[in-house]
């Protein structure tokens, strides 16, 4: 056990809904009557529905977490992803002892220092260089060990000049840098991020992942990352857990969680094999229809800057006949983006019976990242569209790891193509 | 990695640990927030500790005009200004503590629901902070004292028992903080408690001799306001700096007891609500 930084068993949350009131004592009093007077284990601690956002439920009691098992190896960088109220912060909070688990328990070796939410406990009246020693102070640092490292948090956050005025002066940027510094220099043996990087501009966004990969790879630290910018994710952790309704959903490489996150509840695949054909046309019969990186398989993630192909295959039935397949792209918003098809390419004309395989490659940095959604036309004589199929399949692309320092959100639009740029110097 | 101990978080913690350790180590911080208490205090005030001062006057002159004219209540000989004065201060250095730890919780809900540092910090460092206003408030006591004392007009005899002062000082911060500490944890889930303790505190001052000497009460109901353990307080620091008043080891010896009680009961219950405080709050 001893590479192992953070060892969590069957942890669990129950959270009530609703709001407290007279309610709340009648639970209690049912509690305390059940546990403490007739020795049982909490009544309410056998109901309780799984944490789904959007679904009403029939029970008051919701399990923000259930049955986490999870190991983290010492020197790891763990991503945490999920979509909201996926429970991600909830395992933050009984992470850094703010709130408790409701079962199970977390066994951790260090300090834990969080960084939930930057400048907290921040006090505005006070300067900058007193915030720094309350901050520390709260976040476990001893008064000698800040002097010892004040220059260097100054430095940091880039604020000297306003060190020695109070904080209620400063810019929303200048406290998170300041409160990014002080946690970052507080060298503990676990650090817990949670969506720090939104603020702060690009400049310091570099500089905080630098510090944040620093610390993992030259001490051996343990670093936790929630964020919901996949590219900061990809970019710093090696390990990524993805959490759905409370539970591990997935955990393994980033890439991959990244991939299963990004497409989301979509339960359209990116391949279909039918060995018994259920598109049954009178002039065909669809067996296959796949989309993946060129060189994987299908069940790999597809980064953008990979090639990607696409494979079709059916049973031509009829004679005299050509058909042709006929993509339409859309992106996840369904909005169709452009449309591709073998009839394009009129090189071979099969007009007999058989088994037909289509395929054809979307280069690489084509498309940007997200989900995409596939419709189906199977076109006859290059005139007549006889067979369609909306969404038929649906695929993701995942971000490549961006450079430290450059724009990490999403660019607009479905398509990010790569051109020849020139840059030359015109004297005038 | 030098420490190879894990911490283990688990649902319940024992009932009897009082986690006293863990509270030293985070010391420097119980420093920050005094300091914090203080400096900002008198930022952007144009009169800064000088109110410290003017309410407690102003509190003494009303109480003279309404239970010392009025009601016609007695001093115990001692001068108006001085019997009220002393009083005074003493109870609100109690009351100021009591109101503002029982509000630690819902107060500091922002920072609690981000980093964990032991919760006891805020409360220990409010009892701490507030010191700073006694004796501000006793510095004037004493020229109003040395006053009386050299002018001679009326009876003011200091003994040795002035010399309990730091004590009396010791047991009026552990009683408040005990009693703070315990409604806090209590008002976390349920606020009722926070109407109650605001006219309770007030009505409190009524059964401590703040407004009366004990020896105007009849000898034998007399221990009716002596279960109050305050009262032995406010007796105690009469005592010792004018010589009226009624002073028992006993009496002391009681509420020393009883907060050293209290403590431990608030103490208990501060530290098993603190742990999940931010899921009811």
């Amino acid at each position: 056990m001893s590479d192992i930084a953070i060892k969590i068993e069957n942890l669990s949350k129950q959270y009530r809904l609703g709001t407290i009131g007279t309610g709340t004592l009648s639970h209690d009093l049912k509690r305390w009557w059940t546990m403490n007077i007739r020795g049982k284990e909490d009544p309410f601690l056998r109901i309780g529905e799984t944490n789904q956002r959007d679904i009403k439920g029939n029970s008051e009691y919701v399990w923000a977490l259930r049955d986490i098992n999870l190991d983290i190896a010492q020197g790891d960088v763990v991503g945490i992803i999920g979509k909201n109220g996926a429970g991600k912060s909830t395992l933050l909070k009984i992470l850094s002892r703010v709130t408790r688990p409701t079962t199970g328990s977390i066994s951790y070796k260090g300090r834990i220092a969080s960084l939930l939410e930057v400048g907290t406990g921040f006090h505005s009246e006070m300067t900058g260089r007193e915030n720094i020693y309350m901050n520390g102070a709260i976040m476990g640092m001893t008064r000698s060990e800040i002097t010892r490292k004040l220059d260097e948090i100054v430095d940091f956050a880039g604020i000297e000049r306003y060190i020695d005025t109070p904080v209620k002066r400063y810019s929303s940027g200048m406290t998170v840098r300041l409160g990014f510094s002080i946690a970052a220099h507080l060298e503990p043996e676990i650090l817990v991020v949670d969506e720090v990087l939104a603020v702060g501009d690009a400049e310091f966004q570099k500089k905080a992942i630098g510090k944040m990969k620093d610390v993992s790879k030259g001490t051996g630290r343990t670093v936790l990352f929630v964020s919901h910018n996949m590219a900061a994710v990809k970019s710093l952790c090696k390990t990524g857990i993805l959490l759905k309704d409370g539970c591990i959903n997935e955990i393994g490489e980033i890439d991959y969680c990244v991939g299963k996150y990004l497409k989301g509840d979509n339960q359209i695949g990116n391949y279909k094999c039918y060995e018994k054909p259920i598109v049954l046309q009178p002039d065909f019969d669809l067996l296959e229809i796949g989309i993946k990186a060129n060189g994987k398989g299908f069940s790999d993630t597809i980064r953008i800057d990979e090639e990607i192909v696409f494979i079709a295959k059916y049973k031509q039935k009829v004679e005299g006949k050509t058909l042709d397949i006929t993509l339409h792209i859309k992106d996840d918003q369904g909005v169709k983006l452009f449309s591709t098809g073998s009839g394009a390419h009129s090189g071979t004309l099969i007009k007999q019976t058989g088994i037909v395989e289509v395929t054809t490659i979307i280069p690489s940095n084509f498309f940007n990242w997200g989900n995409f959604y596939v419709d189906l036309y199977v076109v006859e004589n290059l005139k007549r569209a006889i067979y369609i199929e909306t969404d038929i399949l649906s695929f993701t692309l995942v971000i490549k790891e961006v450079p430290m320092g450059i724009y990490m959100g999403k660019e607009p639009g479905g398509v990010k193509p790569i051109f020849n740029w020139e840059k030359n110097i015109v004297n005038l | 990695m030098q420490d190879e101990t894990y911490t283990i978080i688990k649902p319940h913690s024992r009932l009897f640990n009082l986690e006293l350790s863990e509270l030293w180590a985070y010391r420097d911080l119980i420093y920050m927030y005094i300091k914090r208490d203080i400096v900002t205090f008198y930022k952007q005030t144009i009169m800064g500790p000088l109110w410290f001062v003017i309410q407690p006057i102003l509190t003494t002159v009303m109480f003279m005009f309404v239970f010392g004219n009025l009601a016609g209540l007695s001093t115990d000989g001692i001068p108006g200004p001085l019997f009220y004065f002393s009083g005074i201060i003493v109870w609100n250095y109690f009351a100021d503590c009591l109101t503002r730890t029982s509000k630690v919780f819902t107060e500091n809900q922002q920072v609690f629901g981000k980093v964990y540092f032991p919760r006891l910090v805020v409360p220990i460092s409010i009892t701490i902070s507030n010191l700073l206003r006694l004796f501000i408030q006793f510095a004037v006591f004493v020229i109003l004292y040395g006053y009386y004392y050299f002018n001679g007009t009326a009876a003011v005899t200091p003994n040795l028992h002035a010399l309990l002062f730091p004590i009396i000082i010791i047991l009026a911060a552990g009683l408040s903080l005990g009693f703070g500490i315990i409604f806090s944890a209590m008002t976390t889930k349920y606020r009722d408690l926070t109407f109650l303790l605001q006219f309770g505190v007030q009505l409190w001052m009524y059964i401590t001799p703040v407004i009366y000497p004990l020896s105007s009460i009849p000898v034998e109901k007399q221990w009716l306001v002596l279960l109050n353990p305050m009262t032995s307080i406010i007796e105690t620091f009469k005592y010792g700096f004018i010589g009226k008043g009624i002073f028992s080891w006993w009496h002391l010896g009681y509420s020393s007891v009883f907060m050293v009680f209290l403590l431990f009961i608030g103490i208990m219950i501060f530290n098993k609500v603190e742990k999940s405080f931010i899921d009811t709050v």
